[in-house]
């Protein structure tokens, strides 16, 4: 019994190395004096000055983050109508229709939805003369697209989960529909749809492959600059910035990590 | 409850599948009272269904039709399917299966085809040799020490994907970190070509995808009952033997989830393959891109997603849904 835990802790040990390495080695270096990439020159923060320097990552970054501010809201908004149209709706005409639709972009193949999108876009462009060109809006409708299935996922799983006898209170007490909704299912779910809008808003930020297809000349995402950058090999520049990102993503997560600890140790007392 | 905690098991249902399983025929349908013509109703569901059907659906309809047309030098790139001749009024209709013909008589595609299946399947198995011990750890430790550690696998699934498979590029060049480290210790004598080959691919699904793998292992690991294994244990069991006819079965759900959730994005990836693959590295998510943004031949790229589609999407739909019902059932 002994031994084999000891083999179990080595290979779960080496798994994490396996995951966290990289991460570690790209951090290492982006403090890297020297510009060849994997020479140890000293300590330095010039990458970072650099990084600041250059208006075409600065630029591409406000556009992400435009576009994942808004396609993110827009997606828990949508999401949460489908979540909730799937679970407390009851049967309905098309709803295996509907439930095809919400699932179906999850497993999609992106080079298969941003093919298709692009395809739509100049299809109606041509019937209608909409949308006019491509650019932020064709990405934000694309965006909004795969994650608000994400949403509807998390909100259909927490309200299956959940207790509804707040709810079945609430109606024998008269309240119609819509009260129910925004005052007694809504706060129930926020958490919910809180963990929606991080999960669309990060999907967004890094998505590559559905932006290169549906966007137009001159609205070049963070993700579109990175990999046209990194395609030509490994720049200084690029560690910097991915050490910030990493660096924000790690401070969220050991921010709920913490509070989740909290949690437990309070709920095992 | 803390929004923290309620993150931490929303992302666990996104892969244990069971948010697929349609649970509201069982008398939850408490917004039904109103019954009749209800606008308030039609309208919340018709935003949604209208919305996917527009974007989501419809395209579908048009890549099809696309992938039926002739590619052109114009703008957009491909001939009209339906074209009308107002001064004739005749109206000609061309179908140009050119495309699909041509898609099965080139050995090239077909290739790409079976090469992304095969790559997908082999990195997804090592996946699962990789998911399993780190899983089977968390779910035997203490629930503190869970928290932590599955924080651990979730974390880089946060971070950017493009910039995880970017951090390899450095670690596998021919003067990156593991080069110089095995030159430094004297294991090799001269460098080893690891990037732009299919070795580095296999990496990099396997490290990108580990987190879809390990949390529904984990789910499954964890709900496992322990009693069963002190029962083995009694009746004369040995630990190897245990796991195999004890642990490992009961881990199954959890096993075909995770190896779903790594086989779908994998088989199709575009990323992984151009950035660390070799430019013999044949994926057909790649072959799509190629034949879109450089020769610029919508038909033919519609052609590749039509027969994507039908190949190897429709079939991992169609186990989806199949292993959904057997969750209701049991």
């Amino acid at each position: 019994m002994k031994r084999r835990s000891l083999f179990l802790t080595i290979t779960a040990s080496m798994g994490f190395i396996f995951l966290y390495a990289p991460i570690i080695a790209l951090i290492v270096y982006s403090f890297n004096k020297s510009k060849l990439v994997t020479v140890w020159g000293g300590w330095s923060l010039k990458w970072y000055s650099e990084l600041f320097k250059n208006q075409q990552i600065i630029d591409a970054a406000l556009v992400s983050l435009k576009i994942a501010l808004v396609s993110a809201s827009l997606a828990v908004v949508l999401g949460t109508m489908a979540g909730f149209v799937l679970s407390r709706m009851g049967r309905f005409r098309g709803k295996m229709i509907l439930s095809g639709w919400i699932t179906a972009p999850l497993i999609m193949p992106e080079v298969i939805t941003g093919l298709s999108l692009l395809l739509l876009f100049v299809a109606m462009e041509g019937m209608f003369g909409w949308p006019a060109g491509r650019g932020t809006g064709t990405i934000i409708i694309a965006h909004t697209t795969f994650c608000m299935a994400y949403v509807a996922v998390i909100v259909q799983s927490r309200l299956a989960s959940m207790d509804e006898t707040l709810e079945e209170a609430a109606m024998d007490l008269g309240a119609k529909p819509s009260t129910l909704f925004f005052l007694v299912t809504l706060p129930l779910i926020a958490p919910a749809l809180i963990s929606g809008w991080l999960l669309s808003f990060t999907l967004s930020l890094d998505d590559l492959v559905i932006a290169s297809f549906v966007s137009g000349p001159g609205n070049s995402t963070l993700p579109m600059v990175i990999f046209s950058k990194v395609r030509l090999g490994v720049t200084p520049e690029v560690n910097a910035l991915a050490t910030i990102m990493i660096a924000i993503v790690a401070i969220g997560v050991l921010v709920a990590m913490y509070q989740m600890r909290r949690q437990t140790k309070l709920t095992s007392e | 409850m803390g929004h923290g905690q309620q993150c931490g098991f929303d992302l666990m249902s996104i892969p244990s599948g069971s948010a697929w399983i349609d649970k509201s025929a069982s008398g939850m349908a408490r917004y039904n009272l109103f019954r009749g013509v209800n606008w308030g109703r039609l309208g919340v569901i018709a935003v949604p269904g209208l919305w996917l059907g527009i974007f989501f659906f419809i395209p579908f309809l048009v890549v099809f039709k696309i992938s039926l047309s002739e590619s052109a030098i114009a703008v957009p790139p491909y001939s009209a399917m339906l074209e009308w001749d107002l001064e004739e009024a005749y109206a000609t209709f061309k179908l140009n299966f050119g495309n699909y013909i041509y898609l099965f008589e080139d050995t090239f595609y077909l290739d790409a085809y079976i090469s992304s299946v095969k790559i997908a399947s082999v990195s997804t198995l090592i996946t699962l040799i990789v998911g399993f011990p780190i899983a089977y750890l968390i779910a035997r430790s203490k629930p503190s020490m869970r928290v932590v550690l599955l924080s651990l696998v979730i974390l880089p699934f946060w971070t950017s994907f493009l910039l995880r498979v970017y951090a390899w590029m450095g670690f596998l060049k021919k003067n990156g970190i593991v080069n110089e480290f095995l030159l430094s210790t004297g294991i090799i004598d001269q460098p080893l070509i690891m990037l732009q080959t299919d070795f580095a691919v296999y990496i990099g699904i396997v490290y990108t995808y580990l987190p879809f793998m390990i949390l529904p292992l984990y789910t499954a690991l964890e709900k496992m009952d322990l009693t069963l294994l002190e029962a083995a244990e009694d009746l004369g069991s040995r630990p190897y033997q245990s796991f195999f006819l004890v642990t490992l079965p009961l881990a199954v759900p959890g096993i075909i989830a995770g190896c779903l959730l790594v086989f779908i994005p994998a088989v199709g990836e575009f990323v992984i393959p151009s950035l660390l693959g070799g430019s013999d590295t044949l994926m057909i998510g790649r072959v799509l891109w190629d034949e879109f943004f450089l020769n610029r031949d919508w038909p033919m790229a519609s052609a590749v997603a039509i027969v994507m589609l039908v190949v190897l999407v429709l079939p991992v739909m169609l186990i989806r849904n199949a292993q959904g019902k057997e969750e209701v059932h049991s």
